[in-house]
């Protein structure tokens, strides 16, 4: 095993609704705001507050929509958040097996 | 920086239960297969009545009041699963205070009742044309695909289900005659083995 740490610790990350947020995305093709109220827990305002960070980080895209009159938003992990994520679980999957050797 | 492992564990758990829909509740698997088996049996007693035990010659003449009576108790076999099914998976989803109506729960009914719908055009097509023998072995076959698919987005389990049905749905295509009796094994019996299995697993 190398010293060095591959993947990389993300702080987007750190905190832990924004760490469930981006794992429902990666395995979910869209996923709405008031379904991820009911699958976290969290406020409307917390929630907004994670997305809204995610957002402007470019890890996931916002799409409006109505159906009949009720807005519908639309969340979506994108490439870079992929990515991001990806390398984020490489590094915590390679703290655990050094941590163990 | 906390704990990996927790983290790691948050990230599988949100995957799980974002895409799972895990409010199924093993005790309606047993009681749909108590539905069809009394469904099976008082359809056994009108095709086969003096015949019995296990006589494979129909007895009655398969017309059309006779053939009202079959749909309509296979329509109410289907009715009472699905809302005992209903009402069992919001009391589950109450119990372990998780939603039922979520983006899962849709995609697994959506997953289903397709292949369900599918396969019940095809049914009303056999009887149309008055092919009886082959709607046994077709709802087996059709409910054993739904499953299948549903299996994805639920507790995987329920795809042996699903692959019993789909076999007992093609022994009974090749054995029409016994279409009752596979429909039963399929329909009632599975079900309570599977919802049992389940409910000793997860419900209690």
């Amino acid at each position: 095993m190398t010293d060095e740490l591959k993947g990389n610790y993300d702080k987007a990350f750190e905190n832990v609704i924004r760490l469930r947020i981006m794992s429902i995305l990666m395995v979910n093709e869209q996923y709405d705001f008031n379904s991820f109220k009911e699958l976290l827990e969290v406020t409307d305002g917390n929630l907004a507050s994670h997305l809204r960070y995610l957002e402007k980080q470019e890890y996931i895209e916002v799409e409006k929509s109505f159906i009949g009159r009720k807005p519908l938003t639309n969340y979506k992990a994108t490439a870079l958040g992929r990515n991001a994520f990806q390398q984020h679980l490489e590094f915590l999957e390679n703290l655990i097996h050094q941590n163990k050797a | 920086m906390k704990n990996p492992q927790q983290d790691l564990a948050e990230i599988k758990s949100m995957m799980e239960r974002s895409t799972r829909f895990l409010s199924l509740s093993g005790l309606s698997g047993v009681l749909a297969g108590i539905y069809a088996i009394t469904g099976a049996y008082l359809a056994y007693s009108w095709l086969y009545s003096p015949n019995v035990p296990w006589g494979l010659e129909a007895s009655a003449q398969i017309d059309s009041p006779l053939l009202t009576k079959l749909t309509l108790t296979g329509i109410v076999v289907m009715l009472l699963s699905i809302t005992t099914a209903w009402a069992l998976s919001r009391k589950k989803s109450k119990k372990t205070a998780s939603q039922l109506w979520t983006p899962a729960g849709k995609r697994f009914l959506k997953a289903l009742f397709i292949p369900v719908a599918i396969g019940g055009f095809f049914c009303m097509a056999f009887l149309h044309q008055g092919f009886f023998l082959f709607i046994a072995p077709a709802t087996l076959v059709f409910y054993g695909m739904g499953l299948w698919q549903a299996s994805h987005f639920t507790l995987s389990e329920i795809r042996y289900l699903g692959y019993g049905q789909i076999l007992l749905g093609i022994i009974a295509a090749f054995n029409p005659m016994s279409g009752l009796i596979l429909w039963t094994l399929g329909f009632g019996v599975l079900h309570m083995i599977y919802g049992s299995l389940m409910y000793f697993r997860y419900d209690r």
